[in-house]
């Protein structure tokens, strides 16, 4: 059970302070420079709402990227858990990027190479450096479990509530 | 070794624009970031200019470790000579301008002139443009930065702009970034207003090179458990810096109805708790949000929960709100405190100076020194919130009588006011004092008279000067890097040892200042925190530089002393009531009435403030006037300031 590759980044939205520490470890991390620009994480804002949701690759276990590959430079590692790119058949033609529903495929103007979360082959430095735990590491079939548990007290929490009007 | 980064010369009279390199050797001597600007305000600020004028540089800076992978170096420095008081401005901000500065290609910039008509500054990947501003004018702080991103559309430009508080001149407008984000104290907002500068709009994808990535992240790792594990940040990042509200004013710290009492009579509504509560209700269990990289996240979220302002969102509100919508008018109302920090925010105005000005103003009310006809018709008496919120509207728009005095800053009003005002006035250097009360601790009392930003907490006070520490422990803060053999004492209401304890923190507060680092990392609130011997390897991971302790140290002392030789310049003399390093005459005269019992009748003793500022004065190598000796200035490499190198 306990293998990488069972293993998923989960992202609580409303845990998340939107400091972005997230992105500059993974820019130092990955390319030994600070880049926000560089980074696989990015975390996206609604500022005039205070909504911050850090976003990052799924690691589709049926990826749209990799079924889109014209080079088959896209596989999914399913010992690493991850959709990984082979640079030697990248063509850089960056239709993994426009298909990407999430917007975790990036492209770096300057190296003109298209980049992705490789979850640090196994330990995430966004995870580790998330003070508040809005980024975790989790077991993929325990994503939901705690979900669950928070949607049923806020359900039994409203019950209560209302019995009290 | 040099790190590649640059200073933009920009000049908005002729629309010239210069980029230099930083030189090593300024580096080595002032670092970065506020000590590097105070080398450029020495060398560019003519003599005497009007802070209004085109001459007057607005410099804009990052620290040395900024946008690097440090931790928390969030901090955008604002310096010029500043409108309030005509002595140093200067002002340190959170948020994410300074590494998006950074990453667009700049570490510094030295604005002067003064544009024809409203401009803004786009800055991006190493190119600087000056642009029209029009569309912008009249906006508030928030709707300005929202504009400029929908006219660029990009989300991720980030804004350093004035609100109508920097129009209209203000001698205490902010320069703001994001939500709340306050560049504040001295006016920074005025001068950039007095340029028709209304916004500085940043974005970068350039790269900052790391020296030692994996050992610099390491350290970063490190940072962040010694910070998070301060019992302090952790009560910090879940009620903000209110938390603070509840431990002072329970001994007597807080200046209530401007300064009759030291506490401010107990109220559910604006302790840190409640403010919480309804940070909570509005937002959700989640609502404390940090700036760029930090992991302490002090500043909550919140929406106002009632009354004609309902529903809008802010963010804070910080201690000082607290006490400016709070203690000082004595207010006790949860809405108006968090009504008068949105005013603030969006206006870009400083709210301690806004808070004690108006609670200056009703004590003159009350005292009848300022009439109804003067206020407008205002029933202008403490505790009435209404009248409160008015003024701060009238003073941002310069409206009537009273918003236009009280809008050019506390002397200047009190001299178009006259009678006995001044002497209710509780400023240092032209700035008033935050709602902190300092007649029972001897050792922030000096902290506030010798600032060189005038009345201030952020330059040099020994805030854990409070906890009782054991003198063991004290000592071992407070005897490195720099050997200290001299007195030391825990008890706050003591002189002893004041003025060295004072001494290191102004040399603390400076290096941090010039590195880009918040001060929550290091000796301020709390004592476990990083400091001198801690910053050497994060700077060396980061940037390759080397430095020691002890140099690190003499450069803060350097930079101190440079601000100094400044506020000397331009007027400081010792024991000037306006300009001098100096207290109010109520710190001496008039017993503390609330509080703990061994702060119950507490004042300054003037004799031994006397020699506190004596003491404090040959610390730092000045003469009994102030002045520095020239060997002090000959140590320091100063006596041939200004050298005009950048």
């Amino acid at each position: 059970m306990h293998e990488k590759g069972n293993k998923v980044l989960k992202i609580d939205l409303q845990k998340c302070t939107g400091c972005r520490l997230c992105e500059l470890v993974c820019s130092v991390q990955h390319d030994h420079v600070s880049n926000p620009m560089r980074s696989r994480i990015r975390v996206i804002k609604w500022e005039s709402e205070g909504v911050y949701v850090p976003m990052a690759c799924q690691q589709c276990e049926d990826a749209p990227c990799v079924a889109a590959c014209p080079a088959k430079a896209l596989r999914r590692n399913n010992e690493l858990g991850r959709v990984e790119i082979d640079y030697d058949l990248c063509i850089g033609c960056r239709t993994c990027v426009s298909v990407c529903p999430f917007g975790a495929m990036h492209f770096n103007a300057r190296d003109r190479k298209v980049f992705k979360c490789d979850l640090c082959d196994g330990d995430p430095q966004c995870v580790k450096f998330c003070e508040v735990h809005a980024i975790e590491f989790v077991e993929v079939g325990d994503v939901s479990l705690n979900k669950g548990r928070e949607a049923a007290k806020r359900l039994h929490t409203a019950a209560q509530q209302a019995e009290r009007l | 070794m040099s790190l590649d980064r640059k200073i933009a010369y920009i000049d908005l009279s002729t629309g010239e624009i210069d980029v230099q390199p930083i030189p090593l050797e300024i580096r080595r001597k002032f670092l970065g970031g506020r000590g590097l600007d105070a080398y450029l305000l020495y060398n560019h600020a003519p003599k005497g200019c009007d802070p209004l004028s085109p001459e007057n540089p607005l410099l804009v800076s990052g620290g040395l470790l900024t946008a690097t992978c440090a931790s928390a170096t969030a901090r955008t420095h604002v310096m010029a000579k500043s409108p309030l008081t005509g002595l140093l401005g200067s002002s340190n901000m959170g948020g994410f301008f300074a590494p998006e500065l950074a990453w667009a290609g700049f570490h510094h910039l030295v604005i002067k002139g003064q544009a024809r008509k409203p401009a803004y500054l786009f800055i991006h990947d190493g190119e600087i443009e000056i642009r029209d501003a029009d569309f912008l004018w009249g906006k508030s702080t928030t709707e300005t930065q929202w504009a400029i991103r929908e006219a660029h559309d990009d989300e991720e430009v980030k804004c350093l702009v004035i609100g109508q508080a920097g129009e209209n001149l203000v001698r205490f407008a902010n320069v703001m970034t994001g939500i709340k984000n306050s560049g504040g104290r001295t006016g920074m907002g005025c001068v950039m207003g007095s340029k028709k500068l209304k916004a500085i709009a940043v974005r970068g994808t350039l790269d900052i090179a790391i020296a030692h990535p994996t050992e610099a992240l390491e350290y970063n790792k490190r940072f962040i458990d010694q910070i998070t594990s301060s019992k302090v940040n952790q009560t910090q990042g879940t009620l903000g810096t209110p938390f603070i509200w509840g431990a002072t004013n329970s001994w007597g710290g807080i200046r209530t109805r401007n300064f009759q009492y030291n506490q401010c009579e107990y109220a559910d509504d604006i302790e840190p708790e409640r403010i919480d509560e309804i940070a909570e209700e509005t937002i959700g269990p989640y609502h404390m949000t940090a700036c760029f990289g930090c992991q302490v996240h002090c500043r909550a979220q919140y929406r106002i929960p009632s009354g004609p302002y309902a529903g809008i969102y802010d963010e804070g509100p910080e201690y000082t709100s607290q006490g400016a919508f709070g203690g000082e008018p004595d207010c006790k109302n949860a809405e108006t405190v968090l009504v008068g920090n949105h005013l603030v925010d969006q206006y870009g105005v400083d709210n301690l100076e806004i808070g004690s000005i108006i609670s200056w103003a009703m004590e003159l009310y009350e005292e009848g020194i300022l009439t109804k006809k003067q206020t407008g018709g205002l029933d202008l008496r403490f505790g009435n919130d209404e009248a409160l919120l008015e003024m701060v509207h009238r003073i941002c728009q310069r409206k009537g009588w009273l918003g236009q005095t009280l809008a050019d800053g506390g002397i200047q009003a009190s001299e178009k006011i006259g009678k006995d005002s001044f002497s209710y006035l509780i400023q240092v250097k032209g700035m008033n004092n935050l709602h902190s009360d300092e007649r029972a601790t001897p050792a922030l009392a000096l902290n506030v008279a010798t600032a060189s930003r005038g009345s201030d907490h952020l330059r040099s006070r020994p805030a854990i000067d409070l906890y009782h520490l054991p003198e063991k422990v004290l000592r071992k803060i407070y005897s490195s890097p720099v050997p200290y053999d001299g007195p030391l004492s825990s008890e706050h209401t003591e002189y002893i040892g004041k003025p060295w304890q004072v001494f290191w923190q102004e040399n603390c507060y400076m290096a941090v200042d010039c590195l880009g680092i918040c001060k929550y990392h290091t000796v301020f609130l709390g004592p476990t925190l990083p400091s001198f011997e801690d910053w050497p390897k994060v700077i060396e991971y980061n940037t390759g530089l080397q430095f020691t302790p002890t140099e690190l140290w003499d450069i803060a002392e350097r930079c101190n002393m440079l601000e100094r030789m400044f506020n000397l310049r331009e007027g400081l003399t010792r024991d000037d009531p306006k300009k001098g390093d100096t207290l109010n005459h109520r710190y001496f005269d008039e017993p503390c009435l609330r509080g703990a019992p061994d702060v119950v009748g507490s004042t300054i003793d003037r004799q031994k403030f006397t020699k506190m500022i004596d003491e404090f004065y040959k610390h730092k190598g000045l003469d009994r006037k102030g002045l520095p000796k020239p060997a002090t200035l000959k140590r320091m490499g100063l006596q041939s300031e200004p050298s005009h190198m950048l």
